[in-house]
């Protein structure tokens, strides 16, 4: 107890600091005045593009120098040696020195869980930081249980595997990591983008926690403002530097900022509190809930067991047969119609996901049948694992959480002709997903270097361009902004009036509520359970 | 796949000696059965190596899925020594230009046992051998750069999540039409395609990881460690455990008079 009093607040200042990237014609911050003090807590916001990361990495002391970063995965992934020198201007301090010359005063947390974890165990993993620092190894087992006390962890034991952690988990072990460092300024990069709404809070509620404890100041970057505006007693909302202007756009409490800038953070696409972005409505009639037989069938589940995993070979004494493997959900019955929306929802672990894939055509059951209508199948046989790749993409189109393991191609037009060129059609509808997921701008593009909400916008528009008369989507609304939201659901309310069966996994009930239909509620991963409708 | 690496319910006694004492014991036996290709110092240092499965939390079955590659290596390699060594003795067998003897079948058992004698002591460190544990004395106290160290075991746990996406990345890409059907030209070229795919997932996470390490202060000069790795009295059983072993399998083969020295070519 008494070591966690010793955590000093720190000061950060940045005095017309500015930085562009390598490479990069223009700079990602510039001309950024601020001033935040010991024990402040910041919501930093603004339009994708204005640099909220770049400031939190530059105080995290993890900016630029890539070359003298030193571990074996920073080498790897260093910017090409051509690559012209990042530049910095102006000033940005804590304490009154430079970020790199405070190692340990500032923690940072990222977005993906899963890198967020350096080492198997529980308890090395949050030793790692206090380790790095040459605090005594006796102390540091100390830090390592107090830390994990204050994210809530403390009752797993300091041996678990940190593989077997959900998302959630993740992010409270990298704080836990954080805390054991001491930090007098906790960083936080969209720490709750990946996460499910549990998740979401319990991360929120950790942070809060600890910074009630210590009293460390706090710079986090979140879209949904909602979750963080009650924790935080400053918003500062940076704009894209343009060299002229101040990075500064508003400054100042949350309530007198949400109201000043109200409109304009709206139209930036943050999730601004008590504002649901306006949807292109339903159809009346079509769809409408309950109305189960309005729709044409094209595709049933029966009692459908379901896992990742594929079945092992017995060993030489077993004569080699085949063991399915451990189902995490059994007994899903579905049905997917034309022009309906099923909503597939349940907590972490319950194998939507894994469901939505074998509903897919690409997972194998491990029992029961996902079974297509001749409607659906058109000659390619009842079941959609065994349709070739290109006969699945004209049936059943699939789009993934993560749009970069969909890409193919090294250009966005290309991404999108990929489909229809595989199945031989022209290319008529290219051309209309282009204009109506606002693609047109960004053809010549690499599908890598696009933002966020472009990425998603595009793999839905791939996905349909083989005109799919099934669409199922894996969290299609993960970490979008506000404008993207509203346009992924508003188009797709669009393609449930023409007739296209939308499935999603989803956590988001405005989602959901968007697009009607039935709800298929998965239990506790329990093999053996029966999934109620 | 993703717990491939570690000893998740392995409690057996080896798995608490030190992963320096185990190496230096493998590397022991090793040695004493690279020297000679005979039955019989194979065989005896595999008798006792069989009878180290109980302290190392390995089984029959386990040593098939973790080995098999292995296993298999040395069954072909024997085999093949059976058949195309030069005959001496009865001939037992005669199919045009393959042939086995009494000379060759003993060469390609040698081959066969030594094979698995010095492929188990592997398969045993790495059961009872945890990597987290394996880089702690590497890094403490054979003095290996502690960077050069930490960055492979972090990374290594990313090669367990590279399996997950590999899945993943298949998935996805037939979800846009690439299959893995058709002939060998365009599997070769889908299977180029995704492992584009994970390379690109695999050098972000792995920068993004960098970012995480180094924000957590790591790239200094200086560190503690908060596992101190140290030897135990276990670990000097360990080291005479393979001293014995290594031992037994020379002395045996001598009074055999199997003793058959690789260096010194074929009597």
């Amino acid at each position: 107890m008494t070591s966690i009093d010793s955590v000093r607040p720190a000061a950060v200042s940045a005095r017309g600091w500015g930085w562009r990237h390598a490479g990069r014609p223009r700079p990602a911050v510039s001309g950024l005045d601020l001033d935040i003090s010991p024990g402040e807590r910041v919501l930093l916001l603004g339009p994708s593009g204005a640099g909220k990361s770049t400031l939190l990495h530059a105080l995290a002391g993890v900016l630029g120098d890539n070359s003298a970063a030193g571990t074996a995965a920073a080498t790897s992934a260093a910017v090409p040696a051509e690559a012209e020198d990042d530049d910095e201007s102006g000033t940005l301090l804590i304490d009154g020195a430079p970020p790199r010359a405070r190692r340990g005063r500032a923690g940072l947390m990222q977005q993906d869980p899963e890198t967020q974890v350096v080492l198997s165990r529980l308890g090395d993993d949050v030793a790692f930081g206090a380790e790095n620092l040459s605090v005594p190894p006796a102390d540091i087992w100390r830090r390592v249980a107090e830390a994990l006390d204050d994210v809530g962890l403390g009752g797993l034991p300091l041996q678990h595997p940190t593989s077997a952690l959900s998302g959630g988990q993740k992010q409270r072990l990298a704080l836990a990591g954080i805390l054991a460092m001491r930090p007098g300024l906790l960083l936080l990069d969209e720490p709750t983008a990946n996460l499910d709404p549990a998740g979401v809070l319990e991360v929120r509620d950790a942070v809060g926690r600890s910074l009630d404890k210590t009293g460390a100041t706090l710079v986090v970057v979140e879209h949904r403002v909602a979750v963080w505006k009650d924790l935080v007693d400053r918003i500062v909302v940076l704009q894209p530097g343009s060299g002229t202007d101040s990075a500064v756009l508003l400054d100042g409490p949350p309530d007198q900022v949400l109201e000043q800038a109200r409109d304009m953070l709206i139209a930036a696409g943050v999730w601004v509190p008590g504002h649901v972005p306006a949807t292109r409505p339903r159809n009346a009639g079509a769809g409408a809930e309950g109305d189960d037989a309005a729709g044409e069938l094209l595709l049933a589940a029966e009692g459908l067991a379901v896992s990742r995993e594929r079945p092992r070979r017995a060993g030489l004494l077993r004569g080699f047969h085949k063991v399915p493997p451990a189902p995490v959900q059994s007994g899903i019955a579905a049905q997917v119609r034309a022009g309906q929306a099923l909503t597939i929802t349940g907590p972490n672990g319950s194998g939507k996901s894994t469901f939505a894939l074998t509903l897919a055509g690409l997972l194998a059951p491990v029992a029961g049948a996902v079974s297509a209508t001749t409607g659906l199948s058109e000659g390619a046989g009842i079941d959609p694992y065994k349709w070739k790749a290109q006969q699945l993409i004209a049936r059943i189109g699939t789009v993934f959480q993560e749009p970069e393991h969909q890409f193919v191609t090294g250009r966005v037009l290309d991404e999108l002709m990929f489909g229809p060129r595989q199945l031989g059609r022209g290319e008529e509808r290219v051309d209309e997903l282009l204009e109506r997921l606002r693609l047109r701008d960004l053809v010549d593009a690499n599908p890598y270097t696009l933002s966020g909400g472009e990425k998603r916008r595009l793999s839905v528009a791939t996905v349909l361009a083989a005109h799919p008369r099934v669409l199922i989507l894996d969290e299609p609304t993960f970490g979008q902004d506000a404008n993207t939201w509203a346009e992924l659901a508003s188009f797709l309310s669009e393609l449930l009036d023409a007739g296209t069966a939308v499935v999603s996994v989803t956590h988001d009930a405005e989602f959901s509520q968007v697009l009607g239909g039935a709800e298929l509620k998965l239990g506790a991963p329990q093999p053996d359970g029966v999934a109620a409708t | 796949m993703r717990d491939a690496l570690t000893l998740r319910g392995n409690h057996a006694l080896l798995t608490r000696a030190n992963p320096l004492a185990k190496f230096s014991g493998v590397v022991l036996i090793t040695i004493a059965l690279a020297l000679s290709i005979d039955w019989v110092s194979a065989s005896v240092a595999l008798a006792f190596e069989l009878l180290l499965f109980p302290l190392a939390g390995l089984t029959l079955a386990l040593l098939w899925q973790r080995g098999w590659p292995l296993i298999l290596a040395a069954a072909v390699g024997g085999w093949s020594t059976a058949i195309l060594a030069p005959d001496h003795g009865r001939i037992l067998l005669d199919v045009g230009i393959w042939s086995i003897s009494d000379g060759s079948l003993q060469l390609g058992l040698g081959f066969l046992l030594r094979g698995l004698a010095i492929a188990l002591p592997a398969v045993l460190l790495m059961s009872c051998t945890d990597p987290t544990d394996l880089a702690d004395a590497l890094a403490q106290q054979a003095k290996l750069p502690h960077r050069f160290v930490l960055g492979t075991l972090a990374a290594m746990r990313l090669v367990g999540l590279m399996a997950e996406e590999w899945q993943t990345i298949g998935m996805a890409r037939r979800a846009r039409g690439v299959g893995s059907h058709g002939n060998p030209w365009q599997r070769m070229k889908a299977t180029l395609g995704q492992s584009f795919g994970l390379m690109v997932q695999a050098v972000r996470r792995a920068s993004r990881l960098a970012v995480t390490m180094e924000a957590r202060g790591f790239g200094g000069a200086q560190r503690t460690w908060a596992r101190a790795a140290s030897f135990s009295r276990l670990d000097a059983w360990v080291v005479l455990g393979g001293l014995l072993i290594s031992g037994a399998a020379v002395v045996a083969a001598l009074a055999a008079g199997t003793w058959n020295m690789v260096f010194l070519g074929q009597q």
